[in-house]
């Protein structure tokens, strides 16, 4: 069964399958797959000097799908012939595990690169998922900047970071 | 009217519940019914500024216009930063 492209997840992550997806959605179309660029996002033991004990994420699924996809049709707006995978994960998660999965596939090395930099960066923004943090001590919902997918100031900086 | 209030993370810990079913006026606007929502939860007032919403799973703004059967939705900010902050009216 192919693994969808976008995704909200329960269970863990399987990034080779979407490796798999991206590569093949381009193998035959243009130049070809010639790289797979993948980032995971791993829930780390401490952050702001608390010890994390774990986390949980909260989608709201249908925008969260909708947002993906959205961040993929940038990227090919951008990079033509990319193709991007985004997987996240909701629910509990222990330190270690992985609660997003970006897979970009291009036709070459650096354009994969910077796709993948540029899709992580607008998930972050744009994406409706929110992190609650579980540290010794208390427990805090992780809030930056407002969802915004119009902000082009916000869009900017993505494709700025992914281009560094 | 009747719509669904759909809530998350900080605003659902707040309502006590993800969803809600809730009257509103013909011709509410989002903005209308985050207005209503803040009267039953005023502990929801200071997150106008950083709200964002969506309509059936669409990202909207609060000037939208809705109509029965709608899904609203209010989303607290997100972990991720970059952009400015701007408030959706």
């Amino acid at each position: 069964m192919p693994t969808p492209r976008v995704a909200v997840v329960r269970e863990t992550i399987a990034v080779e399958h979407l490796v798999v997806q991206v590569e093949g959605d381009l193998r035959h179309d243009g130049e070809g797959c010639g790289a797979v660029c993948t980032f995971v996002g791993v829930v780390r033991a401490t952050h702001q000097g608390r010890r994390v004990r774990y986390l949980e994420y909260e989608a709201y699924e249908p925008l969260a799908l909708r947002a993906f996809f959205r961040i993929g049709e940038e990227a090919a707006a951008r990079w033509p012939g990319s193709r991007l995978g985004i997987h996240h994960r909701v629910g509990r998660l222990e330190i270690g595990e992985a609660s997003v999965a970006i897979a970009a596939a291009s036709a070459h090395r650096a354009e994969a690169f910077q796709v993948c930099r540029y899709a992580i960066e607008r998930v972050k923004q744009i994406a409706p998922v929110w992190k609650h943090e579980f540290f010794e001590g208390g427990e805090v919902w992780i809030e930056g900047a407002t969802i915004d997918p119009d902000d082009d100031a916000a869009r900017e900086e993505a494709f700025r970071r992914a281009c560094a | 009217m009747r719509i669904t209030i759909r809530l998350f993370a900080r605003l659902r810990e707040i309502a006590g519940s993800g969803e809600l079913v809730r009257e509103v006026p013909a011709q509410a606007t989002v903005q209308a019914a985050w207005r209503a929502l803040v009267a039953e939860f005023p502990a929801m007032a200071s997150h106008e500024p950083s709200i964002s919403s969506a309509v059936n799973a669409e990202f909207a703004r609060m000037s939208a216009v809705l109509k029965d059967g709608d899904e609203v939705a209010f989303l607290p900010p997100v972990s991720g930063g970059g952009g400015k902050r701007r408030v959706h009216v």
